[in-house]
């Protein structure tokens, strides 16, 4: 799966962090973190197990609560106390587990906390058409608004998440293991979904454990270690092996020493 | 295109090939993967795929209300007879009422087990209030549902604050207001209600004349077909599909008989009791909240998944509180309702199997345990299938011994039917 990725248009940082620090007791999960994410752009953020992944899209997100450091969104100078607060910032996060009600059909789930209203009651109509609307601009393969989210497929239902977060009219989108879970063609699917949130200018923040998925989508990849940063790539003027060099570390890990060892051995077959 | 070798299932499809008809359709049929329904046929195609699914909605509550009308019609004649029909509405009312609370409490996956004593307190307090006291009628009803409102928010805090189940704080409930109750009665325990007050009137004599009984029938349908038109012209301005008028058209007859063939055989006897009319005016107004309002949707999103209803920014705490504070209200307006139809209270009010009877008339009546799924309706149907049954026991002069039995099987056969549709619905992806 060859994608050529965009070079990212320069239209300016959205979000900046600056020096970011966060401790959990003895544990310093972050610190120092410096990231720029610019508008039309798919970040990608990887790392190992306990890299501080995790704990540097809940600082974002308004989960945690940074120690240390500055946030930049939009040109101002922000705190994050709360996920709300992230939200109303225009800064959209699509957790690993979702969080949709299964009961509930896809529009339900869509508006799900702001539902539209005609005076005192529900405006379905309206919630439908502009379902649809979204979904198409998505290119989604939904094929019913009105069926319940547990019908679904799993990338129909990263689809339903997806398109939830973008309701907030956000700029910034942070997508966790979106492809986790997924078979082949959904997770083609998925990659899809995030190209066009590029097309339609957004910031993008992709976490995934998938190099593959990474190469495909992403402009630039930031890699995390142990709490830092461990440099940011051009995905277009980088390999996978430099990038997997630096999620680990260094350059004679297991994986480069796997992949070292196959290549000699193939070139002593032949 | 080969077979597929792994043996998954190609759905099956009824394809849209041609891309001209595809532009023609309304937004929402556009995918190719849907299957196609039109008219009539279409839509009771629709119904039965549905049903097959195991999204059963209130079907079963009804087959079984018909047979057991059908199994004690046979058994004794009298029992469809407009008399007992009357009684049985006057029966049904308090019970319906209780269940209204419940259902909405199972929306939620929670359960109140103290229905019967929040009942039972409330028409405590109504009676000591009123007869002893001789407070106004306005103001003992006032208070009497503040006591069930209150309880509820008590409820509710519990659960909020401390995160007790409810099972658990409700079981407490139970027995402490139990004993609340017998301690507002004091020592004599039983009060009769004066015959000529206002409530025991409506909740005794009160029933609504053929005029305005029919007169109501023809407004419900009307309101009814207007609603429907207007949903329709909405929707077809947005593009989207709607229900062909023919369709509306076969509803709206459907529901004008449901509607008027019981109240020509109510009108048979003493007519449509006004108690009765307010029950089915409390179910059309929960069934209108849960459907139609933010606060209804949003208890659903939290019956079926409370982390996903708290990150959408849905106040949980509000709606538990809300919620345990309506189910209590409920309560206490059963009870009032209850002992104003028996002209007394007493110790046992809203005691023997008031609460059980509450919550077995939801859960019959299609109302899932699991929470996240069913409807106000089907609080009124599980009561009349409930009462129904103890109406007819006592027409056949079995006593109690034998009404439990048979209520008890009826509600295991409706627990049972919602643990296999709920695994059929899992199986269908309907869960």
């Amino acid at each position: 799966m060859t994608v050529t990725p965009t070079s990212p248009p320069l239209t300016g940082t959205v979000l900046a962090l600056r020096g970011v620090s966060k401790r959990f007791g003895a544990v310093q999960a972050l610190k120092n973190i410096d990231l720029d994410v610019r508008a039309g752009e798919v970040l990608a953020l990887v790392g190992d197990n306990g890299a501080g992944k995790s704990t540097l899209v809940k600082t974002i997100a308004g989960v945690y609560t940074a120690d240390d450091g500055t946030m930049v969104f939009d040109g101002r100078e922000v705190r994050v106390a709360s996920p709300a607060e992230a939200q109303q910032l225009g800064i959209a996060t699509v957790f690993q587990d979702l969080a949709l009600c299964d009961n509930l059909d896809v529009v339900a789930n869509l508006y799900l906390g702001r539902e539209l209203r005609r005076g005192r009651v529900l405006d379905e109509v309206e919630m439908e058409r502009s379902s649809w609307e979204l979904l198409r601009q998505l290119s989604a393969k939904i094929p019913s608004v009105r069926i319940p989210v547990a019908s679904l497929s799993g990338g129909q239902r990263q689809t339903v998440a997806i398109a939830r977060s973008l309701l907030g009219q956000p700029k910034v989108v942070m997508l966790d293991e979106p492809t986790a879970a997924l078979g082949v063609a959904q997770t083609a699917e998925v990659l899809n979904l995030v190209e066009r949130l590029r097309e339609r200018g957004l910031a993008v923040i992709l976490i995934s454990h998938n190099m593959a998925d990474v190469m495909a989508v992403a402009d630039r990849v930031a890699v995390l270690r142990l709490g830092r940063n461990n440099g940011v790539f051009m995905v277009s003027e980088t390999k996978t092996q430099d990038i997997i060099a630096a999620i680990t570390g260094a350059t004679d890990n297991a994986v480069s020493e796997r992949a070292a060892r196959r290549t000699r051995e193939e070139g002593s077959a032949s | 295109m080969t077979t597929p070798v792994d043996g998954s299932k190609v759905p099956v499809q009824d394809t849209v090939e041609d891309p001209a008809q595809e532009a023609a359709l309304p937004a929402d049929l556009q995918d190719e993967r849907l299957i196609a329904s039109h008219g009539v046929s279409g839509a009771i195609a629709a119904f039965t795929a549905r049903l097959r699914s195991g999204d059963l909605g209130s079907v079963p509550v009804v087959v079984g209300l018909v047979i057991i009308w059908a199994v004690f019609q046979i058994a004794n004649s009298n029992f469809l007879s407009s008399r007992n029909l009357v009684n049985l509405t006057l029966q049904t009312t308090s019970v319906g009422v209780i269940a209204l609370g419940i259902v909405l409490v199972l929306l939620l996956g929670e359960i109140d087990l103290s229905v019967g004593s929040v009942s039972g307190l409330s028409a405590a307090i109504f009676g000591v209030t009123f007869v002893n006291k001789g407070w106004p009628l306005a103001v003992s009803i006032l208070a009497s549902v503040a006591v069930g409102l209150v309880i509820g928010l008590f409820y509710g805090a519990l659960y909020n604050r401390f995160g007790v189940p409810s099972f658990v704080i409700t079981l407490a409930g139970l027995l402490g207001f139990l004993g609340l109750q017998l301690w507002v009665l004091g020592k004599e325990g039983s009060l009769n209600l004066p015959f000529d007050s206002a409530i025991v009137k409506f909740a005794t004599q009160s029933f609504l004349s053929p005029a305005v009984a029919y007169g109501l029938v023809v407004v419900t349908v009307a309101l009814y077909i207007a609603s429907r038109l207007r949903a329709r012209g909405q929707r077809l301005a947005a593009g989207l599909s709607a229900a062909p008028n023919s369709i509306i058209g076969l509803k709206a007859v459907a529901l004008a008989l449901v509607l008027a063939v019981p109240v020509a055989v109510l009108n048979g006897d003493r007519g449509v009791s006004s108690m009765f009319v307010l029950l089915l005016a409390m179910v059309v107004a929960t069934d209108f909240a849960i459907r139609k309002t933010r606060w209804g949707r949003s208890v659903m999103a939290v019956g079926g998944n409370v982390e996903a209803a708290r990150r959408a920014g849905i106040n949980v705490r509000m709606i538990y509180l809300s919620v345990f504070a309506a189910c209590s209200t409920f309560a206490a307006v059963g009870g009032l309702l209850a002992a104003s139809r028996l002209v007394a209270v007493n110790q046992s009010s809203g005691g023997n199997d008031t609460n059980l009877n509450a919550i077995a008339a939801a859960v019959i009546g299609g109302t899932s345990l699991f929470g996240g799924r069913g409807s106000a309706y089907s609080a009124l149907l599980g009561a009349l299938v409930i009462m129904s049954i103890s109406n007819g026991l006592a027409l056949l002069s079995l006593d109690s011994s034998v009404r439990f039995m048979v209520t008890a099987a009826v509600l295991l056969i409706a627990v049972t039917i919602d643990s296999l549709s709920r695994r059929s619905r899992q199986a269908h992806g309907r869960a």
